[in-house]
């Protein structure tokens, strides 16, 4: 009998998928098999709208020992005989819903997917965005501004959910990994109204293995067992990846059960039993998958359909902890810290006596068979079966790429409407900003986006490990590996004010940063990671979205050289209709030599010199190859595309924002040979704030002044987000040897300076390191007051 | 010198531990599962950091019960030593080897932040390395550190110099801001009667390195080993 619609709804499949289905069958599904078709065929799992438009990004590259979408997570070979695992995973829809354990299960599934390649998780970061934190009036419109430039109100009850929304996603990421002894060095904290109702919690993870010792999620070998370890099943997160991949709205709290529950004690012992199992006994083990989203179904499926294989499992043999659980609900529940692992019969009584070992119950639930299908019994009786590759084949959609007609409205902005500091125009009628550019600097410090966010990483601990040589808080993170002279930089980006405002740049923008932020310590870009949170793509405006920011990431993931090797997608990302910001986020991990020469962020010594580089832009002329000119850049008004200082002093998003990746890659490239000549004592990333502001974390990081100058831009440019761009310092005598350093890398110095003092001087700004870290240090926790705190 | 470590279902911070042990101070130092029942071989115990038995129930109040518990206090009867850091101190409280108890943090957040210890006591075998006065930082990493015990025991404790290391600011001052987790009398860490059996919560071996910003954490166990050498000599 054909399903209602509210049973296909449920399972998120349309109409023509369910006919398709019987198509593909030949007969109609039953139950257990149509819900593990809703599972296997959602966004989440089966990528239908993504897929065609990931195949953009460049998987290949030197090193690359696992390519995106083979296995749990991509890895890449850092020489010695090690190599690095990482990836970052989506946890939002969970997260709206249930904070705490939203965020907590996300971060346990990312690092079970990390072990489960036989890599030891050394390092977390997390990604987060939240709608504001405090209210905000209604827009007033001004002349000359499009009416979808102005952020939309926050409401008082908003707000205080938003912080409620906070503070359980911050405990429920340190409550997870503080336990499991995985050390949280970084990430990013981020705030726009589009995430109200829809905060994103991204949880990226990177582990380290012996090359010799990687394992893969294969069921190989008919014939060869399926054990299953750790957690017992209940009915906790049944539907959990079709819930991803639907929108949230006012009855979303009824799917709370969907949420599931963590239990960061049992992944501690299943990591230490998992990675013993992988670094002693590799022999031992065939495959090893971890169970996340659509749990048993989706884990078994993959190892099958990689293998080219087929199961049987026995839905009885599978440890409950509840009663009366039908084999729908065991197949398809989202039951957190499990294992499969598939091990040869003669293997399986040592695997499970060294389980028991670390007190995990380990049960033998099915077998490897060579027919290709998924068969599930009960006590023996068949109760579904279906081919393999069916279910990983999930149907895909190309849609249309249109730019929306509003997004020229605003990119088409005049920014010479905008009023300077200190002129007499500043009286814009949605103006709150500062009357000096001192101010501007103080309030832009306080502001959440910018304010430091050592409230949310002092809860965090960012040191288990005795890796950490820089912890969050920097451009990125520094983790080093023992028993080598090797080090990895971590860090993840992404500025959905500038998707916003043009997908493409936003993308490569987003990539770009990342890998600045990486080769500002000295460290080579060697991989990235990414996690592509947007609106529902059924929609023609999130759908251009999707496809423009890919293609800006790969582009300048191309230029950059560095292979993609692992992401996740998470779309239908809106609340009561509205979607979220596009948000891209790209993790990017980068390989430092020698970890002695790592290069800080903040000013070092008195007396060095201070200099702000710029990467001069191609002509439109010389992309065609007919001149050799390069276009300056200097400081100015359009630079404020997507500003924070436009966002919190005017309450609007608008321009257009732009790079050149070729002109990224001279940067990153003049950062890696200028710190292995041993020329900077300094390097840090402009970004959000612009160059006042990065000048300022200078100050506050190194406890030291600084005076800088040069040719007089508009005060307020100085605030504008110049891309390509980072503030180094140098001892003295290095300082020529840098600038010809920086001229042939067709880099520009726009400000030169000193170190010295204890005030920030650039043009009329003049603040005391006291004033501004005063500001910074306690933005957030400012915003954050009348919180209630959570339990 | 021949370290055990101890590894509970949970614990974190022993290979930490291990390789300051080694690596740093080129002692042996074995991981102990904590099913061992004998410590005979060893001639000092560390109880290091992590969330033993997940906290459930109360910190360190189910790894008190595993059989390398009653090893662990035959080993104290001989005089040998015990360090407990963090989870370790926590269960070194609850198997009452420790007066007092380690509530939660009066922020009741966890906090993962220097912190910076007075040497108050300079004569035992955990701090001899140190002098009176020296201020020393070590990372505190816990949701449940803030001493608590009532006021005849805390009296003993000071009265016979049994509070080793006391939070202060980096200059030494005993403060309400440099006390992390709200401790009555900015207590970081004690010793028992014998002095041989210290609690801290702050973690010495994550200030154990250069490479890691500061090395005072090294002279923690530098004192052990050291008064070790002196007992045998």
């Amino acid at each position: 009998m054909a399903p209602d619609q509210r049973t296909l709804d449920q399972l998120s499949l349309t109409r023509e998928e369910y006919d398709r289905i019987i198509d593909l069958l030949d007969r109609e599904p039953n139950e257990v098999e149509l819900g593990m078709f809703g599972a296997m065929w959602s966004e989440h799992c089966g990528y239908q709208n993504s897929r065609p438009l990931l195949k953009m990004f460049p998987s290949e590259g030197p090193g690359v020992l696992t390519k995106v979408g083979e296995e749990n997570a991509g890895v890449i070979d850092i020489g010695d005989g090690w190599c690095v695992a990482f990836k970052i995973e989506s946890h939002n829809h969970p997260s709206a819903i249930e904070p705490y354990e939203g965020a907590a299960t996300g971060v346990g599934g990312i690092v079970r997917d990390i072990f489960a390649m036989g890599a030891r998780p050394i390092a977390l970061l997390d990604s987060l965005r939240f709608g504001p934190l405090q209210p905000t009036s209604p827009p007033e419109p001004a002349p000359g501004v499009p009416p979808q430039a102005y952020l939309p109100e926050t409401t008082p009850e908003v707000a205080a959910r938003n912080r409620y929304l906070f503070n359980g996603v911050v405990a429920g990421i340190g409550g997870y990994g503080n336990c499991i002894g995985v050390p949280t060095v970084g990430g990013e904290v981020s705030f726009a109204p589009s995430y109200s109702g829809n905060p994103l919690v991204n949880a990226m993870c990177v582990g380290i293995a012996r090359t010799d010792k990687l394992v893969k999620a294969r069921a190989d070998g008919p014939g060869n067992l399926l054990l299953l370890v750790g957690a017992d099943t209940g009915r906790d997160g049944i539907h959990g990846a079709t819930f991803a991949s639907v929108q949230l709205d006012e009855s979303s709290e009824e799917r709370r059960p969907a949420v599931q529950v963590g239990n960061p004690f049992m992944e501690k012992l299943l990591m230490e039993a998992c990675l013993e199992l992988t670094e002693e006994h590799h022999e031992w083990v065939v495959g090893l998958q971890d169970l996340g989203a659509a749990g048993l179904t989706s884990s078994t499926v993959e190892c099958a359909a990689k293998a080219g294989t087929g199961l049987i499992i026995d839905v009885a043999k599978v440890p409950r902890r509840e009663e009366g659980m039908t084999p729908y609900e065991v197949m398809l529940s989202e039951s957190q810290e499990r294992m499969l692992v598939i091990v040869t019969p003669e293997n399986e009584p040592h695997v499970r006596e060294l389980f028991e070992r670390w007190e995990l119950h380990c049960a033998t639930i099915g077998i490897v068979t060579d027919d290709g299908v998924v068969r599930i019994h009960e006590n023996g009786v068949e109760v579904g079966a279906i081919p393999a590759k069916m279910l990983t084949e999930a149907p895909t959609y190309v849609r249309g790429v249109v730019k929306p007609q509003w997004l020229t409205e605003l990119q088409e902005f005049d920014f010479a409407t905008l009023p300077d500091i200190g002129t007499s125009n500043l009286q814009h009628p949605t103006s709150n900003i500062g009357q000096s550019t001192s101010d501007v600097l103080l309030q832009l410090l306080a502001s959440p986006e910018i304010a430091s966010k050592r409230l949310v990483w002092r809860q965090y601990d960012h040191q288990v490990g005795t890796n950490t040589v820089v912890g969050p808080g920097s451009d990125a993170a520094v983790i080093r590996i023992k028993g080598t002279n090797k080090a990895l930089a971590i860090s993840t980006d992404g500025n959905a004010a500038y998707t916003y405002l043009d997908p493409y740049m936003g993308g490569a923008i987003a990539v770009a940063e990342a890998a600045r932020n990486v080769a500002c310590t000295g460290a080579r870009p060697i991989g990235m990671t990414n996690c592509l949170n947007f609106g529902n793509p059924e929609k023609p405006d999130a759908y251009f979205q999707l496809h423009e920011a890919i293609r800006g990431m790969s582009d300048a993931a191309k230029a950059l050289g560095i292979p993609v090797i692992s992401g996740n997608v998470s779309l239908y990302n809106e609340s009561s209709g509205e979607p979220i910001w596009p948000t891209p986020v790209v993790g990017v991990v980068g390989l430092i030599d020698d970890v002695d020469r790592v290069v800080p962020m903040g000013f070092q010594n008195e007396g060095d010199r201070v200099v702000v580089i710029v990467a001069a832009f191609l002509s439109d002329a010389d992309k065609h190859g007919s001149s050799s000119t390069l276009r300056n850049r200097t400081p100015r008004m359009a630079d404020h595309a997507g500003s924070e200082a436009l966002r919190s002093g005017f309450g609007i998003v608008v321009g257009q924002p732009s790079t050149e990746v070729q002109s990224e890659r001279a940067l990153i490239d003049f950062l890696l040979e200028a710190s292995a000549r041993g020329l900077l004592q300094s390097a840090h990333d402009i970004s959000a704030g612009g160059i006042s502001k990065a000048l300022a974390e200078c100050c506050i990081a190194g406890n030291v002044g600084t005076t800088v100058g040069g040719q007089d831009y508009q005060d307020f440019a100085y605030f504008g987000e110049i891309q390509s761009s980072v503030v180094i310092s140098c001892k003295s005598n290095d300082f020529g040897d840098l600038l010809a350093l920086a001229s042939v890398s067709l880099l520009q110095p726009i400000l030169t300076g000193g170190v010295g003092g204890s005030r920030l001087v650039l043009g009329s700004l003049d603040v005391a390191i006291d004033e501004m870290r005063e500001a910074y240090e306690n933005g957030l926790a400012h915003a954050l007051e009348g919180a209630t705190t959570n339990a | 010198m021949r370290f055990a470590v101890l590894v509970f279902p949970g614990t974190w911070s022993e290979k930490d531990c291990q390789y300051v042990l080694t690596d740093g101070l080129r002692q042996e130092a074995d991981l102990v599962w904590h099913r061992e029942a004998d410590l005979e071989k060893y001639d000092a115990v560390v109880i290091p950091g992590g969330f033993s038995y997940g906290d459930h129930l109360r910190t360190g109040a189910i790894a008190r019960f595993s059989p390398v518990m009653d090893a662990v206090a035959t080993h104290a009867e001989r005089g040998k030593p015990v360090i407990g850091i963090c989870n370790g101190f926590q269960i070194l409280c609850e198997s009452h080897l420790l007066p007092g108890a380690l509530i939660r943090n009066d922020s009741l957040q966890f906090r993962c932040v220097p912190s910076y210890l007075r040497v108050e006591n300079a004569d035992t075998m955990f701090s001899s390395a140190t002098k009176e006065g020296d201020v020393l930082m070590a990372p505190v990493s816990h949701g449940e550190g803030n001493y608590y015990a009532d006021e005849q025991t805390i009296a003993t404790l000071e009265d016979s110099r049994r509070v080793v290391f006391r939070y202060t600011t980096p200059e030494g001052e005993v403060t309400r801001e440099s006390n992390p987790n709200g401790s009555i009398n900015n207590i970081a860490g004690i010793i028992n009667e014998r002095g041989n059996v210290l609690g801290m919560m702050p973690h010495p071996e994550r200030s154990a390195e250069a490479i890691l910003g500061n090395t005072d954490g090294l002279l923690i166990f530098k004192s052990i080993v050291e008064s070790a050498l002196t007992a045998v000599g």
